[in-house]
């Protein structure tokens, strides 16, 4: 079959750039191969022609191509395959199952070795929906399969245009993806339906009716972002920070604790160590609102940085593909893109070998779009059949030097609607998770009234007031009024802002338990206290932060934690 | 027989240009001169236009050179005759020993499998409470040491090299100065160290392509003693920043757009794709990197440092001869420090968040503002911290590192005023008597 697709040959290479004479027709953004001499087939996508010469970025390291080596073309565009088997897979940024990888190679990554992305062997069961005659749009269920707790539907192809009628459906039963389950029709063409479709990465999927504004919260368990600065399923958020900050700590967090349906972790470009953790600990972990493991909601996209730069750039475009795949079923997926700067520094580094006049900072000057085109495929979607499925999408960006003003975040901020700015100072401080209470900001609503909210940042920023104050008056020219009130901003940082992430009960604040918890919180910060002086301030509120601290690690409605919230009472009620 | 090349038609900065027929791109050639010959990498193709860096530099090289292309990119003998040996930045003996041509594997490989990769679990003791107690080195880890000129990097990194716990240790010196060459030699050679140790050396009046084989040659040494052989290897190299600066230099002379401040756009990647060969199998050794980044005019945001904080796991920050404890972090230890003692977190955690207050404390203090009750406390915990933990040439195990920071504790404060849970505080918190005992 590699026959009959047009050839070409070879005529430079510079990196991971290569250049190729053809004579027949190439396609923008195919994929290509080039052959080397000792007969690797080394992916490629093209991605600029001029003349009789096209460019090729090579997902793979070059070393060793001559010029005159041949070139492949595949005639399509890069694209994921979607279907049954997605879920607890760990991928490279080109969908190739990276276990499967280490059974054929070993230890190091080989170039030049693809494999399929969906096992071809598996059976699954299969159950028709759609009956002969009914008339299907692309993205319409055909059938579906149980993939763990998931109803995951097979769906009209969502590249076949127009309507299509079913002319043969498959009984009930155990296939494997290949098999033909279905057949439509569309004038006189008529196709087969398999449980398996591929679309190209780079291309949004479209098949809903209508775009939605997203309200619902999407709960987190981390506290100051469920209260303070909340998302919304459907939502986009960013949390560019400083190396230190804990961007990935952070990250883990969520896609731990958050109560989505699926979630996707795209490791882009950043340590291959982070993804391990996952790698090995979603397998056992329980997740407490299934009752099975984490990984079977989880899909892993790993482009870590050592792996190929332009298998980098695919790797997001892959992660949001199959986000999308998962919203067309009804479920909320959310996706944690750690880095969107590494992927940014991809887009830059091909920039540059094509000799693009540079923006700022060498960055191409197309990164805006490109960003924003990113996000713009999160959202809440009401699809044909009235179900709503989601996509959130969390950006981890690292600035270089911490510094906000560099373009990638620039671009991100004006498209993301909850900004969670990482501190270098509170990370210094080991005040985590360290999301700085009067930076950040959010579009959404909180699931604890804003009116509340707005008291307790008030008394956050009225503490950092005297605080600042007091870095210049000190401390024995403050009143002990206002003494008092930096009390209670630190207060409110130390027991309720600040979380121990890797504590299990801590690390794991339900919305329930927000509600309560901030509640007595409130009574602290609207209590007046008559202290005699700023020691005597001091040291109650150290105790209350004390047996704070305590509360937050009892189980939620346990006796320990009647008992632990007697003894606040108890303290607030005595404090003097 | 491979063929000869005669006609270089352009020579452009440590850049040669011939045209010459299948020849594959990163292959080596040997240029041959009136100075002598020197190795040569291919590094870009274009039709039949070969460019060429020539790691001895193109001064003397004349249009009629002889260039022999060499048919494969740079390898190392993967073999433990490497043991003992010193090595140039070409790959060739800097001690007097012969060259080893048994068992030559490529430089610069593929990146490991993700999948293959394990959970970091082995701390590795160093007998220094700053690193043990507060920012626990883990086998597999890659963590830069950042500091400026002046300070006694290369010490620590010797110091650590000596009392780590692993099998071999492998230092790649970049730019590195003559005498510092030296130092290592005689403090391993001192301490019987050499025979499980391998170098590559780059000084800074060698040519500055070779700066950029020595990292690559170092892990590739390093890889082969991990899989083959199931050492734990210790990686140090030093120093980074006359690597990136040697990228920078490269870059340029090629035309590439530069990104910031000069330094290429691929230099995250650049310095990915190194740190990255720290790992840990579950079938065989392991390799840790300790790597020295001198930050240009104390800032961290320059690039280089900018960009290896973002890939390292973590950073030690050499300041004033003391590893500082803000900013110095390193990101593994909560996978092994759950496992060394109960109160290792919490200790580790409010002895630093009380640092910081004594550190307000003292800059109140030195405006000249009436100190509180609360901050004589700290200022009396601050200045026995420094003395305790952070001196460099104090060198306990774990334990007892542990111990003294609970002494120093109820020797300043009230349980309370700690902000440790109360059943560790429980365990933990000296007995009077005890601690008058001591005393």
């Amino acid at each position: 079959m590699s026959d009959m697709l047009p050839t070409g040959k070879v005529t430079g290479v510079n990196g991971n750039m290569v250049s190729v004479a053809f004579d027949d027709r190439v396609i923008q953004n195919e994929v290509a191969f080039v052959v080397t001499d000792d007969n690797e087939r080394l992916k490629g996508e093209l991605i600029r022609v001029r003349g009789r010469e096209a460019d090729i970025q090579v997902f793979e390291s070059t070393v060793g191509i001559k010029v005159g080596n041949k070139v492949e073309f595949s005639g399509e565009l890069l694209s994921v395959e979607l279907g049954p088997g997605l879920l607890t897979q760990v991928y490279d940024g080109l969908q190739n199952p990276l276990p499967e990888l280490a059974k054929q190679a070993g230890y190091f990554l080989k170039r030049g070795l693809y494999v399929y992305p969906l096992d071809r062997e598996k059976t699954w069961d299969y159950s028709p929906a759609a009956k002969v005659g009914d008339k299907l749009m692309a993205g319409d269920m055909v059938g579906s399969v149980p993939e763990g707790i998931f109803t995951h539907r097979i769906m009209l192809p969502f590249a076949w245009l127009g309507e299509w009628e079913i002319t043969w459906t498959a009984g009930a039963g155990a296939y494997n993806i290949d098999t033909v389950v279905a057949k439509a029709k569309n004038g006189d063409e008529e196709r087969d339906i398999t449980m398996v479709q591929t679309w190209p990465v780079k291309i949004p999927i479209t098949c809903y009716d209508e775009k939605l504004m997203p309200r619902e919260p999407l709960i987190t368990q981390v506290r100051i972002i469920d209260s303070f600065f909340p998302v919304a399923k459907g939502g986009t958020f960013c949390t560019p920070g400083p190396f230190g900050a804990g961007k990935t700590v952070l990250q883990h967090a969520l896609s731990q604790r958050s109560e989505v349906d699926v979630v996707i972790v795209a490791a882009c470009g950043e340590r291959a160590g982070e993804v391990v953790e996952i790698l090995r600990e979603f397998p056992h972990l329980e997740d407490p609102r299934t009752g099975r493991h984490l990984i079977d909601r989880t899909i892993i996209v790993c482009n870590t940085s050592s792996m190929p730069v332009a298998a980098r750039e695919a790797s997001i475009y892959t992660s949001v593909t199959l986000a999308e795949y998962y919203r067309q079923m009804g479920l909320s997926v959310l996706l944690l893109a750690d880095s969107t700067s590494r992927w940014a520094q991809a887009l830059r580094e091909v920039s540059g070998r094509l000799e693009e006049i540079p923006g700022e900072e060498a960055f191409p000057a197309y990164l805006e779009s490109l960003v924003a085109g990113f996000y713009e495929r999160a959202g809440l979607v009401r699809l044909r059949d009235d179900s709503q499925g989601s996509i959130t999408i969390c950006g981890a960006v690292s600035p270089a030097g911490g510094n906000f003003e560099e373009p990638v975040t620039q671009a991100t901020l004006k498209v993301v609607g909850s900004f969670l700015a990482l501190s270098r100072d509170r990370a210094n401080a080991r005040r985590y998770p360290a999301i700085h209470p009067l930076d950040s900001w959010s579009k959404y609503n909180s699931l604890i009234p804003k009116a509340k909210i707005n008291e307790a940042r008030d008394m956050l920023r009225a503490g950092d007031e005297v605080n600042q104050m007091m870095k210049v008056v000190g401390e024995e020219g403050t009143p002990t009024g206002d003494f008092v009130q930096y009390l209670k901003g630190e207060f409110i940082d130390a027991v309720y802002l600040q979380q121990n992430t890797f504590d299990k009960i801590d690390g794991a604040c339900g919305s329930e338990r927000q509600q309560y918890v901030f509640d007595k919180l409130l009574d602290v910060i609207r209590h007046k206290f008559s202290f005699a002086d700023r020691d005597a301030a001091r040291s109650f509120f150290q105790r209350l932060r004390q047996e704070f601290i305590d509360w937050n690690y009892c189980p939620w409605g346990s006796d320990t934690f009647k008992a632990a919230e007697e003894k606040i009472n108890s303290l607030i009620k005595n404090g003097q | 027989m491979r063929k000869i090349y005669h006609r270089i038609i352009q020579i452009s900065g440590n850049v040669i240009t011939v045209e010459a027929d299948n020849v594959a791109n990163s292959e080596l050639a040997e240029v041959k001169s009136d100075r002598g010959t020197s190795l040569a990498q291919v590094i870009r193709l274009d039709k039949n236009r070969v460019y060429l860096q020539v790691f001895a530099g193109s001064r003397g090289i004349a249009t009629d050179s002889e260039v022999r292309f060499l048919g494969h990119p740079m390898r190392i003998a993967a073999d433990d005759a490497l043991l003992g040996r010193i090595f140039s930045g070409n790959g060739q003996p800097r001690d007097k020993g012969p060259a080893l041509h048994d068992n030559l594997i490529d430089i610069g490989g593929p990146s490991v499998n993700p999948a293959n990769r394990i959970i970091p679990r082995n701390m590795i003791r160093t007998g220094l409470p700053m690193i043990d107690v507060f920012n626990t080195l883990v086998e597999s880890q890659k963590l830069p040491i950042f500091s400026v000129a002046g300070e006694p990097y290369n010490e620590l990194l010797a110091r650590i090299a000596m009392q780590a716990e692993v099998d071999l240790i492998i230092l790649g010196g970049m730019g590195l100065k003559y005498d510092d060459y030296l130092y290592f030699k005689e403090t391993l050679d001192e301490h019987g160290a050499l025979s499980r140790t391998v170098m590559f050396i780059h000084t800074a009046s060698d040519p500055i392509v070779e700066c950029l084989l020595v990292p690559d040659m170092a892990l590739a040494a390093a890889e082969h003693f991990a899989t083959n052989e199931g050492k734990r290897v210790l990686v140090l190299l030093t120093d980074m920043t006359n690597f990136c600066d040697a990228l920078k230099e490269i870059a340029i002379t090629m035309e590439q757009i530069p990104s910031n401040r000069g330094y290429p756009g691929d230099l995250y990647s650049q310095l990915a794709a190194r740190y990255e060969k720290a790992v840990d199998f579950e079938t065989a050794g392991s390799i840790t990197i300790l790597a020295v980044t001198t930050m240009p005019g104390d800032d961290v945001t320059h690039p280089v440092p900018d960009n290896t904080g973002y890939i390292t796991e973590g950073q030690f920050y050499l300041v004033n001869g003391r590893i500082e404890p803000f900013g110095s972090l390193s990101r593994l230890k909560q996978q092994v420090n759950s496992e060394t003692r109960a109160d290792h977190r919490a200790l580790m955690d409010n002895m630093i968040r009380l640092y910081a207050e004594y550190k307000e404390s003292l800059e109140k203090q030195s405006m000249g503002f009436r100190m509180s009750n609360w901050d004589d406390k700290l200022l009396k915990y601050g200045a026995l911290f420094e003395q305790r933990m952070m001196d460099l040439s104090v060198n306990i195990p774990l334990e007892e590192a542990l111990d003294l920071g609970w002494k120093t504790l109820a020797e300043c404060f009230q349980p309370t005023e700690t902000g440790i849970k109360s059943d560790l505080v429980k365990q933990f918190w000296p007995k009077t008597d005890d601690s008058d005992k001591k005393d």
